[in-house]
């Protein structure tokens, strides 16, 4: 069975689109992957972004001793992926940064990883110095003057967080300009898993950023299926649609109960706290680890939600529901916990969408993008989600939306437990195609996580890449505290909660 | 009133924290498993079918040997147990999983089926710090897991502060280190200076299959395999991440808590 979807793409847009078009969660021939000499490539790009489309991925494949760089874009609106690739280079092209600030970040990390020079880029420097080194050693852009200074945090942080360098130039109070440098929990992720998949690669998925477990191993194990040209069966989309909900809700009512304790308003951080670890022992219902490490694997789920099992979840959802629900009506009751949210960290929908930002983070800023929605694939083809937006860019707006997207994830689970396919919930997938590009997004709870996964004749892997949520995300939180108090850096922080480790890889 | 609000309704809550360890702990998730238990003797002759579905290489059986299992690199998927024909392998179910020696996570031989559980701290440093014991917390490599469920011991199920231990936000007002991750070589230095400035006497934990031996990321060129690698570790707490519940009673057995 050959399930390299066909998608329907309408004759207009074929004939404007240079690149391949596919869909979430499908498998292309390598060789159909259009390809340009990478100045052209750049160029095309930057047409196809200029057109609507939002930048993926935008990375490195090394063959013999040039590289060949790839994009995968978005066109969200008509739920499709296009994707494209230069001719093999070497030493430097012209940066697309300069025409699409969203490929910043992008173009430093293949700088670092194949040594291609972007030229004109703006701000060339290593994204996680992942050949050993201290991040926070180096360049970083500094304001001069005489009532200027720096401050400087991290990367051992005052809480119980990961590792990251926060470097402000204030002016008093005044945050004019941060930036942040990240790498300190670089663990070689992507490196291990060529040649693969191996043994450990699942678990490595899995803890790519650890409190996206489903997410990233969701997004993992469809690359796979749909490189053996098969799909999991419906009843494992069904469990994992249900796993992802689950640590959405986790993690958004973490993140609520943080804003508030951030803001000194107790009543809701303390509930919070608490509720967020009903929601992780939900998942840990299905399957023994509050993270969810071991429900998904390539072709299926290894555990299964049997009726009973399913009720008495359900049952405890709806307990912490009603819980979740009774603590964030007291956070939009208290005037002086608002007042603190509001107009703070403010990122407007021009920057957004410029910037590329992603997820909860884009929806604050009243961008209209949710994986789930555009780009349907597993379970949400037949479950569809709303989109939660919220117009005002700020913190408040960032809390807001997670508030709605944890009602809208509450009804989801309350409507699909009920209602579980049948059959299988694990088909083993055979071997990847040979020569096969894929390409999986998911909407983890941050924002898009996406894979891109490439085979060699042998149909191992050649190339895999991981892009996290946050990747796209961390530029917004440093636009966010421009001309901020840096008082107010917690909650812009907790506001956005970006992962490290996500992005480190 | 709005503003009373919150306060009425938390009164009608009353507490919420948890009995254990005056009474009884929580229930593991039932498909938890806890703790494993090897018996080599079980184990059938030229048998390895648990080795190669071990994804962070904890198991061995070299020829002539009975298989051992190294707890400490363990994440505790259970495709050994699955694997096992002879049921050499179990899962025990039991949450208590703290040991004091590296080798007291190494289980197979007769006698050594299980872990030997941690011993409390000596006299003097049960003195300083048995009910008050500051830790500053590390995550060099971590995936967001272990860090999140050392947070949770903080939240009011579990209350980690009726014990007298807290996190604190500088290593100098802290009595040790509470580490997380596999200890990526790009927090090497950062976590050898953090330890540095910890004063004296002072330990150190190791949560988490990643700051004992590496986790998923074993033998990577880019991690040291654990907090061992650069600091001596006084408590190892395997899980992948460690359920709270193993980690409380961890934390609890090396200042003497429990009885």
């Amino acid at each position: 069975m050959d399930s390299r979807r066909k998608i329907f793409v309408p004759d207009a847009m074929n004939s404007i689109c240079k690149f391949l078009l596919m869909g979430n969660g499908s498998s292309v021939p390598w060789a159909d992957v259009p390809e340009w000499p990478a100045a052209e490539f750049v160029a095309a790009t930057a047409a196809e972004l200029e057109r609507g489309g939002r930048l993926c991925a935008w990375f490195g494949v090394p063959e013999n001793s040039a590289t060949r760089l790839v994009a995968v874009i978005a066109f969200d609106s008509e739920n499709t992926l296009a994707v494209g690739r230069s001719a093999p280079t070497t030493k430097s092209y012209p940066s697309l940064t300069l025409r699409h600030p969203q490929a910043h970040m992008f173009e430093r990390e293949v700088w670092e990883q194949h040594g291609l020079v972007p030229e004109g880029h703006p701000w060339l420097k290593p994204v996680r110095r992942q050949d050993g080194g201290h991040p926070a050693v180096g360049q970083f852009f500094r304001v001069d003057g005489g009532e200027i200074h720096e401050v400087s945090v991290g990367p051992v942080h005052a809480g119980i967080i990961e590792p990251g360098h926060f470097r402000f130039q204030c002016n008093g109070e005044e945050v004019l300009y941060l930036e942040i440098a990240l790498g300190y929990q670089h663990r070689g992720v992507e490196e291990a898993v060529a040649g693969g998949p191996h043994r450990a690669t699942m678990s490595q998925m899995e803890t790519a950023a650890g409190d996206t477990t489903i997410g990233h191993a969701t997004a993992y194990a469809t690359n796979l299926e749909s490189l053996a040209g098969t799909e999991a069966p419906l009843r494992a989309q069904w469990l994992r649609s249900i796993a992802l909900e689950l640590e959405r809700l986790a993690n958004h009512t973490g993140d609520l109960g943080a804003l508030a304790n951030d803001v000194a308003f107790l009543p809701t951080a303390s509930a919070c706290g608490k509720i967020r670890g009903d929601f992780l022992n939900l998942t840990a219902m299905i399957c023994g680890n509050r993270f969810g490490r071991g429900i998904v694997r390539p072709g299926g789920c290894k555990r299964d939600l049997e009726p009973e099992r399913a009720a008495q979840l359900l049952a405890k959802l709806r307990v912490a529901l009603a819980e979740v629900n009774q603590a964030a009506e007291w956070l939009w009751d208290s005037n002086s916990a608002r007042a603190r949210f509001e107009f703070t960290g403010t990122v407007s929908s021009r920057q957004a969408a410029e910037i590329g930002l992603v997820g909860v983070a884009a929806r604050a800023s009243g961008l209209v993008r949710d994986v789930r929605f555009d780009h349907p694939a597993g379970w949400h083809r037949f479950a569809p989600v709303p989109v939660a937006v919220w117009p005002g860019g700020d913190v408040f707006a960032r809390a807001r939306v997670r508030w709605l997207e944890i009602q809208r994830s509450g009804k989801f689970l309350e409507e699909q437990l009920v209602a579980p396919p049948d059959g299988e919930n694990f088909n083993a997938p055979g071997s990847p195609a040979a020569d096969a590009f894929a390409v999986a997004l998911v909407e983890g709870w941050r924002g898009e996580v996406c894979h891109a996964a490439l085979t060699d004749a042998a149909g191992a892997f050649r190339r895999y890449k991981i892009v996290d949520a946050s990747f796209h995300n961390w530029l917004g939180l440093e636009m966010a505290m421009r001309g901020q108090a840096i008082s107010d850096f917690p909650i812009c922080n907790k506001s956005f909660n970006l992962s490290y480790c996500g992005v480190d890889l | 009133m709005p503003a009373t609000n919150p306060i009425t309704h938390r009164l009608r809550q009353g507490c919420q924290t948890m009995a254990f360890p005056d009474g009884p702990p929580p229930a593991l998730p039932d498909r938890h498993g806890g703790a494993l238990r090897v018996e080599a003797a079980k184990c059938a002759e030229g048998c390895n079918a648990c080795v190669p579905v071990c994804p962070t290489q904890a198991i061995t059986r070299e020829p002539g040997k009975p298989v051992a299992l190294d707890l400490g690199k363990c994440i505790f998927c259970a495709a050994c147990v699955e694997a096992c024909p002879t049921k050499a392998i179990t899962q025990t179910g039991n949450h208590q999983m703290a040991v004091r020696r590296r080798e007291d996570l190494l289980l197979g031989k007769s006698g050594g089926e299980e872990l030997r559980l941690a011993v409390a701290l000596d006299e003097k440093l049960k003195k300083l710090f048995g009910r008050s014991l500051r830790l500053r917390q590390v995550s060099a490599g971590g995936c967001n897991a272990c860090e999140s469920d050392v947070n949770v011991l903080g939240t009011i199920g579990w209350d980690l502060s009726r014990f007298g231990i807290q996190f604190v936000a500088s290593p100098r007002h802290a009595d040790g280190l509470l580490i997380t991750g596999a200890v990526s070589r790009n927090m090497e230095l950062a976590l050898r200076k953090t330890y540095d400035a910890v004063p004296s006497p002072k330990i150190v934990i190791a949560v988490g299959a990643c700051a004992i031996a590496g986790g998923p990321f074993i033998g990577h060129p880019q991690v040291l395999n654990g907090a061992s690698s650069v600091v001596p570790v006084d408590l190892f707490i395997p899980g992948c991440p460690p359920h709270p519940l193993t980690i409380l009673d961890g934390l609890l057995r090396l200042l003497g808590r429990l009885d």
